[in-house]
C-alpha cells in the first residue's frame, strides 16, 4: 500500500531503531520506568478499562436496546471496533516507548496535536472524574451509621412533620439532591461552595496523590487492591442478590431479547460508543502504560485477553445490578399493592386478608361495578413491575438513587453500602490511574516542568493544580456543570482523536513498518484480521460514530434537568435550556482537544516555513547510556592518550 | 329514685297524672340505652374512629376481635382519661362503642361521669390519648401504625443528633492515613536522595583512588571507562 503513504522524512531519526531497543532490553535499565511483572501491567490496564460506565451505564444500555439482543451489535463492534485501537495503541507504544505527545512527535512533528489532544482531554475528564470520586467517599463516609441517613426524611424546623421537598421525592433523591449536592435550581445560580464536599474532594485527590506520586511505582502497587477488589464486591452482591426476593425478575428484564431493536439505528451507534469509550481508548493512557513493558512483549495476546476481561465485566456487573434492581422494583410493587390493598380494606371496612395480591384485580374490578364513584375518588395508584424496573437506571442515578435505596430494604444496610461504595471507588480509582498517566507524561514529554523536579513535585502539583479547579464541580451547580464537561468534553473529541491516531499510524507512520514491528516485538506479523480492520474497518466505524454523533449534538438544543423543588412536575428533573454563555464553554471543551491536531499541524507547519530550520525536525535523541558509551568510544578513539579525571565530562 | 317520682307525682296530681308521668319515666329508663346510642354514631362531632390491624401487626399470632376485647378496649380507654384528668373516675361505661366492622373498626364516644348524656370534648380526648399511646398500644401488642386513632397523628420521634456527625470522624480517620502516607512518601523519597548522594561521593573517591592509582603505577586499565555510572542523576533518576 506504499501509493497510499504520505512520505515522512527523518523518521528513523526520530524513533528508536531495533537494534537499540534489543540494546534496551538486554543491557541496561534505561531511564524509562518499568513493570515489575506482567501482573502488574495486566491489572492496571483492566482497572483502566473497567470503570464507572461498566456498572452504570451498559447495564442501562443492555436493558434499553433489547436487553440480550444488545450483545449482538456490542460483541461485533467489540471485535471490530475496540480489540483493534486497542491492539494498535499497545504495539505502538511498546514499540516507541514514550507517553502519547512523545509518540505522535515521533511519527511525524505535524501530529503533535494527536498528543496535546490526547493530553487536553485527559485533563478534563480527570477532572470531574474525581468529583465522582468525591460523591462516592461521601456516602462511603456516610454508610457508617446504623440508619443510613437516605433511609428516611429528616423532621422539619418545627418537627411537626417532615421537610416537604423530602415528602414530595422521596428520601434517597431528598439526600443526594439536597444533602450531598445541595443543588441549585439552575445552572446560573452558583449556589457557593458546600463545605463538606469540598473536604471529601481534597480527601480524594490526596487519596489520588499518594497512589501516582511514584508514576507506576506506586500505581503498579495500588492495583493488586484497586483491580481486584470490584470483582469480589461484585460477586458477593450476585450471591447476596440472588438470595432476594424478586432479583430474577430484573435478570430477565435485562436479558430478554427483543430483536426489533436491532433495526434501530441508534442501537449499533450507542453500542459503538460503549465500546469505545469502555475501552478508553485515544486518553494517551493505554499508549503511556505500553510504553513501560519489555520490547517483546506480547501485546496481541493483551489485547485480546483485556477485551475479553473488559467485555465479560460488563455483562457480569449488569447481571449483578439488575438482581439489585429487580429486588427493589419488586419490593416497590410489593408496597404499591399492598398500599392499595389496604386503602380498599380500609374504605370499605371489609375483613384483613380478604383481599390479597391474588385476588386484587378481582375484588378491584367488582368493586368497581357497585361503586365506582368511590373507586374513582380513591386516586388509586398503578402498579406496574416494568416500570419500576425501568427506572432512572442510568448514571449517577442509579449509583446514588436506585441503588441506595435497594440497599436500604435488605437487612444489615451498612455493610452493603460500605462495600458498594468501596467498589465504585476502586473502580473509579483504577481509571483515574490511567487519567493522570495521560495528563502527567505528556507534561513531562512537553518540557512543561523543570528536569530538576522529582516525581512526586510533579504529580503533586498537577493534582493540587486539579483540585483547585476541580472546585466548580463541588458548588451547588456542580452536578450541572458536571454533565456538561461529560456530554462534552469527553464524548466529541475523543472520537476524532481515534480517528486521527488510526490514519496517523496506517497512512503516516506506514502499516508496512508498523508490521514489521510487530513481527520484531512478538515475533510473526499480524494476520489479515488485524490488516483489514486497521486500514478499512475500524477507522469507518469511526468516521460513522463521529459524524452520527456530531449530527445528533449540533441538532439538538443543549438540555440539562435540573433538580427544581418550585417546578410544577417535581420530583421529576425539569428540563431546562443552557443560557447562551454556555456555548463558549462548550467550544472550549469539545472544541480545543479536537481542534488541536489540525492546529498544532498549522503551527508546525508555519514555524518550519519561516524558521528554516531542519534542526527543528529532530526530536531529542533516546538519551540512553548506551548512546553515550558510544559517543566516548569514538571520542577515545580520536584521542587515546589524554587521562580523564573522575569528573571529566 | 322511681319510688320518690310515684309519690310526688301521686302527691302533685291525682292517679291518672301520676301513671302518665310514671309510663312517661318507664320509657326513659328503656330510651337511656337509645339515647346513648345516639351519642355515639358514625361521624360523631366527639368521637373518634379506631381502626385495627391485627393480621398485619401480629401475622400468625394474631387473636381474635370478639367481645372480650372491646371490654378491653373500653377499659384501656377509661384507664387513658383517668390518667389523664386525675380527679374525675372514669368508667367502662363511660366509654361508649359503636359502628363495629369485620375489618375491625370501630367509633367510641366518652361520656363524662358525672353526666351521662354530656360528651367529653374531642380535643380533652386526643390529650388523654397521646398521654397514654404507648400503654394502649402495648396493651393490646399493637403499634402506632396498627392501632390507629383517625385524627390523632402519631407524634414523631425526635431525631438523634450525635455530637459530632459520624461520617466526619470516618473522614478524620481517612485523611489521617492519607497524611501519614503522604509524609512516609516525603521521607522516604529525602532518604533515597540523600542514599543516592552519599554512594556517589564514595564512588567518585575509588575513581579518584583508582585513575590516580593506574596513572602512578604506569598500567593502563584496559577497556574503555564507562562514564555512565558516574554521570549525572540524569540516567539513575525516575
Amino acid at each position: 500500500m506504499r501509493c497510499l503513504q504520505v512520505s515522512n522524512q527523518d523518521l528513523e531519526e526520530r524513533i528508536p531503531s531495533y537494534e537499540e531497543l534489543e540494546k534496551l532490553e538486554n543491557e541496561e535499565a534505561g531511564d524509562r520506568p518499568k513493570w515489575d511483572n506482567k501482573a502488574q501491567y495486566m491489572l492496571t490496564i483492566v482497572g483502566f478499562c473497567v470503570g464507572l460506565g461498566n456498572v452504570w451505564r451498559f447495564p442501562y444500555l443492555c436493558q434499553s436496546h433489547g436487553g440480550g439482543a444488545f450483545m449482538i451489535p456490542f460483541l461485533i463492534l467489540l471485535v471490530l471496533e475496540g480489540v483493534p485501537l486497542l491492539h494498535l495503541e499497545f504495539a505502538i507504544g511498546q514499540r516507541l516507548r514514550k507517553g502519547s505527545v512523545g509518540v505522535w512527535s515521533a511519527i511525524h512533528p505535524y501530529l503533535t496535536g494527536i498528543g496535546i489532544g490526547s493530553m487536553c482531554v485527559s485533563f478534563l475528564v480527570s477532572l470531574y472524574y474525581n468529583t465522582i470520586m468525591a460523591w462516592v467517599m461521601w456516602y462511603f463516609f456516610n454508610s457508617f451509621q446504623e440508619t443510613l441517613p437516605w433511609s428516611q426524611c429528616p423532621v422539619n424546623a418545627n418537627m411537626t412533620g417532615l421537610v416537604s421537598e423530602c415528602e414530595r421525592s422521596s428520601p434517597v433523591d431528598y439526600y443526594w439532591y439536597r444533602e450531598t449536592l445541595n443543588t441549585t435550581p439552575d445552572i446560573d445560580n452558583t449556589g457557593g461552595l458546600q463545605w463538606w464536599m469540598v473536604l471529601c474532594h481534597v480527601s480524594a485527590w490526596a487519596l489520588l496523590f499518594i497512589c501516582i506520586s511514584r508514576g507506576i511505582e506506586t500505581t503498579g502497587k495500588a492495583v493488586y487492591i484497586t483491580s481486584t477488589l470490584p470483582y469480589a464486591v461484585l460477586t458477593i452482591f450476585l450471591i447476596r442478590g440472588l438470595t432476594l426476593k424478586g432479583s430474577l425478575n430484573g435478570v430477565k428484564f435485562l436479558f430478554t431479547p427483543d430483536m426489533n431493536e436491532l433495526m434501530n439505528p441508534t442501537t449499533w451507534l450507542d453500542a459503538g460508543a460503549q465500546v469505545f469509550y469502555s475501552f478508553s481508548l485515544a486518553f494517551g493512557g493505554l499508549l503511556s502504560f505500553s510504553s513501560y513493558n519489555s520490547v517483546h512483549n506480547n501485546c496481541e495476546q493483551d489485547a485480546v485477553i483485556i477485551s475479553i476481561v473488559n467485555g465479560a465485566t460488563a455483562v457480569y456487573a449488569a447481571t449483578v445490578i439488575y438482581t439489585i434492581i429487580g429486588f427493589r422494583a419488586t419490593e416497590k410493587f410489593d408496597d404499591c399493592i399492598s398500599g392499595n390493598i389496604l386503602t380498599l380494606l380500609n374504605t370499605f371496612d371489609l375483613p384483613e386478608g380478604n383481599v390479597t395480591e391474588n385476588n386484587y384485580d378481582q375484588v378491584l374490578h367488582s368493586l368497581n361495578g357497585t361503586y365506582p364513584e368511590v373507586i374513582q375518588g380513591l386516586n388509586l395508584k398503578t402498579c406496574d413491575l416494568n416500570s419500576f424496573l425501568s427506572e432512572g437506571v442510568e448514571g449517577t442515578g442509579l449509583a446514588f438513587i436506585v441503588f441506595t435505596e435497594a440497599i436500604t430494604k435488605m437487612p444489615v444496610s451498612p455493610v452493603w453500602s460500605v462495600l458498594f461504595f468501596i467498589m465504585l471507588f476502586c473502580l473509579g480509582l483504577s481509571s483515574m490511574f490511567g487519567n493522570i498517566e495521560g495528563v502527567l507524561v505528556p507534561l513531562q514529554d512537553l518540557g512543561v516542568f523543570p528536569k530538576s523536579w522529582p516525581k512526586e513535585a510533579i504529580a503533586g502539583t498537577t493534582c493540587v493544580l486539579c483540585c483547585l479547579v476541580g472546585l466548580i464541580f463541588v458548588q451547588g451547580s456542580g452536578n450541572y456543570w458536571l454533565s456538561l464537561f461529560d456530554s462534552y468534553g469527553g464524548s466529541i473529541p475523543l472520537l476524532i482523536i481515534a480517528f486521527c491516531e488510526m490514519v496517523g499510524v496506517v497512512y503516516l507512520y506506514g502499516i508496512d513498518r508498523f508490521n514489521d514491528d510487530i513481527e520484531f516485538m512478538i515475533g510473526h506479523k499480524p494476520n489479515l484480521f488485524w490488516q483489514i480492520t486497521w486500514r478499512f474497518v475500524s477507522p469507518a466505524i469511526m468516521f460513522v460514530i463521529f459524524v452520527f454523533y456530531f449530527i445528533t449534538k449540533v441538532q439538538e438544543t443543549p438540555m440539562y434537568k435540573a433538580w427544581n423543588p418550585e417546578s410544577e412536575n417535581f420530583p421529576t428533573l425539569e428540563e431546562k435550556e443552557y443560557p447562551s454563555w454556555i456555548f463558549a464553554i462548550i467550544f472550549i471543551l469539545a472544541g480545543i482537544p479536537g481542534l488541536s491536531v489540525p492546529l498544532t499541524a498549522i503551527y508546525k507547519c508555519l514555524r518550519n516555513r519561516c524558521c528554516k530550520k531542519d534542526n527543528e525536525f529532530k526530536q531529542d535523541d533516546l538519551n540512553t547510556i548506551a548512546k553515550q558509551v558510544h559517543l566516548t568510544d569514538e571520542a577515545t578513539k580520536n584521542k587515546p592518550d589524554i587521562p580523564e579525571t573522575a569528573d571529566g565530562r | 329514685m322511681i319510688s320518690y317520682v310515684f309519690w310526688g307525682s301521686l302527691a302533685l296530681s291525682g292517679i291518672k297524672e301520676g301513671m302518665l308521668v310514671w309510663i312517661l319515666f318507664l320509657l326513659c329508663q328503656v330510651g337511656a340505652p337509645a339515647l346513648a346510642q345516639d351519642l355515639c354514631q358514625r361521624d360523631a362531632p366527639n368521637g373518634y374512629k379506631v381502626r385495627i390491624s391485627l393480621k398485619t401487626a401480629l401475622g400468625e399470632d394474631a387473636y381474635e376481635w370478639n367481645q372480650s376485647e372491646m371490654f378491653f378496649f373500653q377499659a384501656t380507654m377509661a384507664f387513658a382519661m383517668r390518667r389523664h384528668f386525675q380527679m374525675e373516675t372514669y368508667n367502662v361505661d363511660n366509654i361508649i362503642l359503636c359502628v363495629q366492622t369485620s375489618r375491625v373498626s370501630f367509633w367510641f364516644v366518652v361520656t363524662s361521669p358525672d353526666n351521662t348524656t354530656m360528651l367529653i370534648p374531642k380535643a380533652d380526648v386526643e390529650k388523654a390519648v397521646r398521654m397514654s399511646r404507648h400503654r394502649i398500644n402495648n396493651a393490646f401488642l399493637l403499634s402506632d401504625r396498627t392501632l390507629e386513632f383517625l385524627g390523632i397523628y402519631p407524634t414523631l420521634a425526635a431525631p438523634v443528633n450525635p455530637d459530632t456527625p459520624p461520617w466526619l470522624i470516618v473522614f478524620g480517620v481517612v485523611i489521617g492515613a492519607v497524611c501519614v502516607g503522604i509524609i512516609a512518601l516525603l521521607i522516604s523519597s529525602l532518604l533515597q536522595k540523600r542514599r543516592k548522594e552519599k554512594g556517589m561521593t564514595e564512588d567518585g573517591q575509588d575513581e579518584e583512588d583508582m585513575q590516580v592509582k593506574g596513572v602512578e603505577n604506569g598500567i593502563n586499565l584496559d577497556g574503555t571507562y564507562n562514564r555512565g555510572f558516574t554521570d549525572d542523576d540524569r540516567f539513575t533518576k525516575l
